[in-house]
């Protein structure tokens, strides 16, 4: 590899990557983004994919990518991969969501696909709360984090306690990989790389559904600086959501 | 050749209509008194190596119709009044993707889960696009289970030719009836290669990548600069469906003093009254609107200035009547039979013949 390759490799951007979509500082979504855009680069389906874009912060990167993408409405990118995976079967077809994109409003359609063991795969950002609409409450909020709606924190009195999606999909008959990444450190940002490629690949395999969740910090609507994020994620995030996989089956029987 | 003909149920008769239509892909919700059209799909699509999913919700099957729809698919789904409801913000969403699609909707009685038997409470609803946002949709609406049929394909093909929703407006009654069918092929005009679908950028004939938004304009594209140019460009579509797609069957109106105006199986109640009333010598007519949006506003408007006056025959409260006077421009009454005018108080009663002829006698003594 030349010295130029190198730098492009480390620090250039992904050929798949468009236009930057502007994101907050400290924001990981795009982070999440570059990396599936090197897992489909290296898988060498640029040109076979399909992506629908929920609706939330998390989808921005999608926007402008060089791959073809539809939006969907708020919740329903289950129900348009659904369709648009049993038309084209050899098409790669993911969905990016946020959380309260794909287990609040879009709780219906999630389980939906979940339960017929579509074989598409949904990539689910999780930064615990709305962070396109300025920070409210979501199914993943944590005990007692402050949002705009909790006010003094989350209290299961009024907001219950926090879904956990990862562990969820995997108890799902027709799931044939479900797990959950980070990206604090640089090994966490290898191991949720190899998270996505593995989730591709039981699509590519058509053994059935596969799933991967990504924490990711949101600075503004925490109210932390990007490092402190960080700090947040591995100090309070990872205890009520264990990183790691969940389930990887070769086949579903 | 021979056509094949067969003894089918309006319902089933959507079915067939798709296939003749070239339909690809179905995705539906189980509701009365449409269940037919669902079962007729699972029983005979996968065998044809077609499409069947059956949803979790209706708003799940119009989010797969979107879906099915983007990927380049000729695709439909149906429902009743209730799942017709739950469909909307999807449906303004692939209106608003340019999306084409075919939605059945067998109405039935409302409002909230209402009645599982036949109705006509849901015109303004449909006619007026549904959802949020302002838009239209081709309805067209079937009298007879031939017409089931026929109406379906022909639904598939507009879908294409303007990239909008297209609502076949049944009911229940419609649906419910058995009728003798004879499965057409058509000779539709033929349409462009769907260049914007999304197959993957390396099936794509450009290479280029596609990326349908369900706002174009906001982010500013080279078709759409800016969100205005958007929202004129779906107006000018609106305004081509207006000047070319209307269609209606005029029943004896070359003469008639009063002009009936109505859609669907009461329709049907008219024809009969119209005989009957022509048997009495009393000049009357039909004019059965066939596109409920656009509505046939110019063939009412003339009959308005030829002097006749009318009366709207329809199963709800009052509703397509509002088009009639819209239509007549105050110029020729416009009278109304709803569903009290039912031969029982009940969700089973309809509206007969004889109560349309009664009307007739007394409107013209």
């Amino acid at each position: 590899m030349s010295a130029t390759e190198t730098k492009q490799k480390v620090v250039g951007k992904p050929a798949l990557a468009g236009f930057p979509f502007p994101s907050c500082p400290g924001c990981q979504h795009p982070v999440v983004g570059r990396m599936v855009f090197e897992v489909v680069e290296e898988l060498g389906l640029g040109g076979k994919t399909i992506v629908v874009i929920g609706v939330g912060c998390h989808g921005g990167p999608m926007f402008f990518a060089n791959i073809d993408a539809i939006l969907a409405p708020h919740g329903r990118a289950p129900d348009i991969a659904t369709a648009a995976k049993r038309l084209r079967p050899d098409a790669l077809v993911f969905t990016v969501q946020g959380d309260g994109d794909c287990v609040a409003i879009g709780a219906g359609p999630f389980i939906g696909a979940l339960t017929r063991g579509e074989k598409f795969t949904t990539i689910m950002c999780n930064n615990t709360n709305y962070g396109t609409t300025g920070g409210q409450l979501a199914p993943t909020t944590v005990m007692g984090q402050v949002t705009s709606t909790t006010p003094k924190g989350r209290s299961s009195e009024l907001g219950g306690y926090p879904i956990h999606t990862a562990e969820l999909a995997a108890t799902f008959r027709g799931t044939a990989y479900s797990a959950r990444g980070a990206l604090t450190t640089g090994a966490w940002y290898q191991r949720t790389k190899k998270f996505i490629r593995t989730a591709f690949e039981k699509q590519i395999n058509k053994v059935g559904f596969s799933f991967v969740e990504v924490i990711s910090a949101c600075p503004p609507n925490w109210h932390l600086t990007p490092v402190e994020c960080l700090e947040w994620i591995d100090e309070v995030a990872v205890k009520e959501f264990p990183l790691g996989e969940f389930k990887n089956l070769g086949e579903i029987t | 050749m021979m056509a094949e003909k067969m003894l089918v149920q309006g319902n089933e008769a959507v079915g067939w209509g798709a296939l003749s239509g070239g339909c690809d892909a179905f995705f539906g919700y189980p509701i009365t008194p449409q269940n037919e059209i669902t079962d007729w799909f699972a029983r005979e699509f996968p065998e044809r190596g077609k499409v069947f999913v059956q949803s979790q919700s209706e708003t799940g099957s119009i989010n797969m119709l979107c879906g099915g729809a983007a990927v380049g698919f000729r695709v439909i789904t149906s429902t009743s009044s209730p799942g017709w409801g739950l469909m909307q913000e999807g449906l303004s969403q692939i209106v608003a993707t340019e999306l084409p699609c075919v939605v059945v909707m067998v109405q039935r009685g409302g409002p909230g889960a209402g009645s599982i038997r036949h109705a006509q409470m849901d015109y303004t609803c449909v006619t007026r696009g549904g959802g949020p946002g302002g838009y239209n949709n081709i309805v067209l609406a079937p009298s007879s289970v031939q017409e089931n049929h026929d109406f379906v394909a022909l639904a598939f093909h507009l879908a294409d030719k303007y990239r909008n929703p297209v609502v076949v407006l049944t009911d229940g009654l419609i649906g419910q009836m058995v009728e003798s069918l004879e499965i057409r092929s058509f000779d539709f005009e033929p349409l462009p290669e769907k260049e914007w679908a999304l197959r993957g950028r390396d099936e794509q004939k450009d290479k280029v990548r596609r990326f349908l938004h369900n706002a174009p304009g906001i982010l500013p594209m080279p078709l759409y600069p800016n969100y205005i140019s958007f929202l004129k460009h779906l107006e000018e579509k609106y305004h081509k469906m207006a000047e070319i797609e209307v269609r209606y069957e005029a029943y004896h109106v070359e003469d008639a003093d009063l002009v009936l105006v109505a859609y669907g199986y009461p329709s049907r109640s008219c024809k009969r009254a119209v005989r009957m009333a022509r048997d009495e010598g009393l000049k009357v007519g039909l004019i059965r609107p066939i596109t409920l949006w656009p509505f046939p506003h110019q063939a009412i408007k003339n009959k308005a200035i030829a002097g006749s006056i009318f009366l709207v025959v329809e199963d709800s409260q009052g509703q397509m009547v509002e088009d009639v006077r819209i239509a007549s421009e105050n110029r020729g009454a416009v009278h109304f039979l709803g569903m009290w005018a039912r031969h029982l108080p009940t969700d089973g009663g309809m509206i007969m013949p004889g109560i349309v002829l009664k009307e007739i006698r007394r409107l013209l003594s």
